[in-house]
C-alpha cells in the first residue's frame, strides 16, 4: 500500500516536472501573417499591397477565432488603413471601432483616424 | 525497494534546486516601472547608425510580438510611422524628437519605445560571413519623461558555424553569401534579438499578461 502510493506521487511528480518546464510557451495572441507583412512592406512593397495584406489579415482573424486566441494589439488598426488605402472607408471605420473595441488604449489614435478620414471623404 | 525511490527522490530534488531557470544576471531598478505601470507602449521607429538602410524597419516587424506577448497594448507600428510621416516627419531622426506631450496627446501612449540601432547586416569576409544585430532600447513614460527600462536586442549568426578545415569554411561562406542575397538573416536575428531583450532583461510584465 505505502509502495504503491510512493511510486503514484513519484509519477505524478516527474510528470509535473517534465510539463512544467521553465519558459512558458502559452500565447496570449495568433499572430498569423502580420509579422511578416510589415517585414514585407518595407523590404519587397510589391508583395504586400493592401489587397494582398487585407486577404491574409482577414485569415488571420478567422484563424485566431478558430484556435479561441485573440487577434493580436495593431492588427485590426492595420488592416483598417490597408482598407482606407484601398478607398473602402466603410470597412475602416468598421476595422479601427473593433481595435478600440478590443484594446481601450487605442481609443485616442483610433478616434482620431475615424475623425481624420471622415473629414477627408466629406472634403472629397 | 522503497529505498531505491528514496534515492530518486533525493537525485530529482537536487536537480530541481540546481537545474532552475536560466536567468539574466543584469540587475535592474524596477522601481520607476512598477510605479508608472504602463498600459500600452508606441514603438518609435529606430535611429539608424548602421550601413543598412533598412535595419529600423526590419526591426520594427520583430518587436510587436515580445511586447503583446509581455502583456502590453502595441500599438500598430507600420500605422504608426504612417501618421507621423503624414504629419510632416519624413523619418526615424525626425520621428525621435516629437516632444513627449505630443504622442500622449495625439496616440494616447503612456510608455514611448526609443531604439538606437548602433551595427546591423551582413558582413563578408573571405573565410566567412557573420550577420549582426545590435541595438539599444529605452522605455520612457509620456507623461513624466522617466526612463522605466532600458535593454540591448543583440543577436549575431556566423556561416562558418560547425563547419571544418578550410574547404568546409569556404564552402560554408559561399553557400551562405549566395544564400544571403535571397534570404535576409537579419529578421531572424532581430527576432531573436528582441525576444531576447524583452523576455530576459527584467520587462515587467503588462497588463493583459497579469491575472485579473
Amino acid at each position: 500500500m505505502q509502495f504503491s502510493s510512493f511510486k503514484y506521487t513519484s509519477f505524478l511528480l516527474l510528470a509535473a516536472i517534465l510539463l512544467n518546464g521553465c519558459t512558458s510557451t502559452d500565447t496570449l495572441y495568433h499572430w498569423g501573417n502580420y509579422e511578416g507583412l510589415l517585414y514585407k512592406m518595407y523590404n519587397e512593397p510589391g508583395e504586400a499591397t493592401p489587397e494582398v495584406q487585407i486577404e491574409r489579415l482577414i485569415v488571420d482573424i478567422q484563424k485566431a477565432e478558430a484556435y479561441g486566441k485573440k487577434v493580436p494589439p495593431g492588427v485590426f488598426a492595420h488592416l483598417g488603413v490597408m482598407y482606407a488605402a484601398n478607398g473602402n472607408l466603410a470597412k475602416a471605420q468598421e476595422a479601427f471601432i473593433e481595435e478600440k473595441t478590443l484594446f481601450p488604449e487605442a481609443a485616442v489614435l483610433v478616434d482620431g483616424m475615424i475623425l481624420r478620414s471622415q473629414n477627408s471623404y466629406n472634403s472629397k | 525497494m522503497t529505498y531505491r525511490y528514496c534515492k530518486l527522490y533525493i537525485l530529482l530534488i537536487v536537480s530541481i534546486i540546481f537545474a532552475g531557470c536560466e536567468s539574466a544576471s543584469t540587475y535592474h531598478d524596477n522601481s520607476a516601472f512598477l510605479e508608472s505601470r504602463p498600459r500600452s507602449i508606441v514603438v518609435i521607429p529606430p535611429l539608424n547608425n548602421s550601413i543598412e538602410v533598412n535595419a529600423s524597419y526590419t526591426f520594427l516587424s520583430t518587436i510587436s510580438r515580445p511586447l503583446a506577448e509581455k502583456g502590453y497594448y502595441v500599438f500598430p507600428v507600420a500605422v504608426i510611422d504612417l501618421f507621423m510621416k503624414e504629419n510632416g516627419l519624413p523619418g526615424p531622426a525626425e520621428m525621435n524628437n516629437i516632444p513627449l506631450d505630443k504622442i500622449r496627446e495625439n496616440i494616447g501612449a503612456d510608455a514611448a519605445l526609443y531604439i538606437v540601432i548602433d551595427d546591423w547586416g551582413q558582413k563578408y569576409q573571405v573565410l566567412s560571413s557573420a550577420a549582426v544585430v545590435h541595438a539599444d532600447l529605452r522605455l520612457i513614460d509620456t507623461r513624466s519623461g522617466a526612463l522605466l527600462w532600458s535593454g540591448r536586442a543583440r543577436a549575431e549568426h556566423s556561416s562558418d558555424n560547425g563547419q571544418n578545415g578550410l574547404a568546409g569554411a569556404l564552402i560554408g561562406a559561399i553557400v551562405d553569401q549566395v544564400a544571403g542575397s535571397v534570404i535576409d538573416h537579419t529578421y531572424d536575428l532581430s527576432r531573436e534579438a528582441n525576444n531576447k531583450a524583452i523576455y530576459q532583461s527584467g520587462f515587467l510584465d503588462g497588463p493583459y499578461r497579469l491575472p485579473d
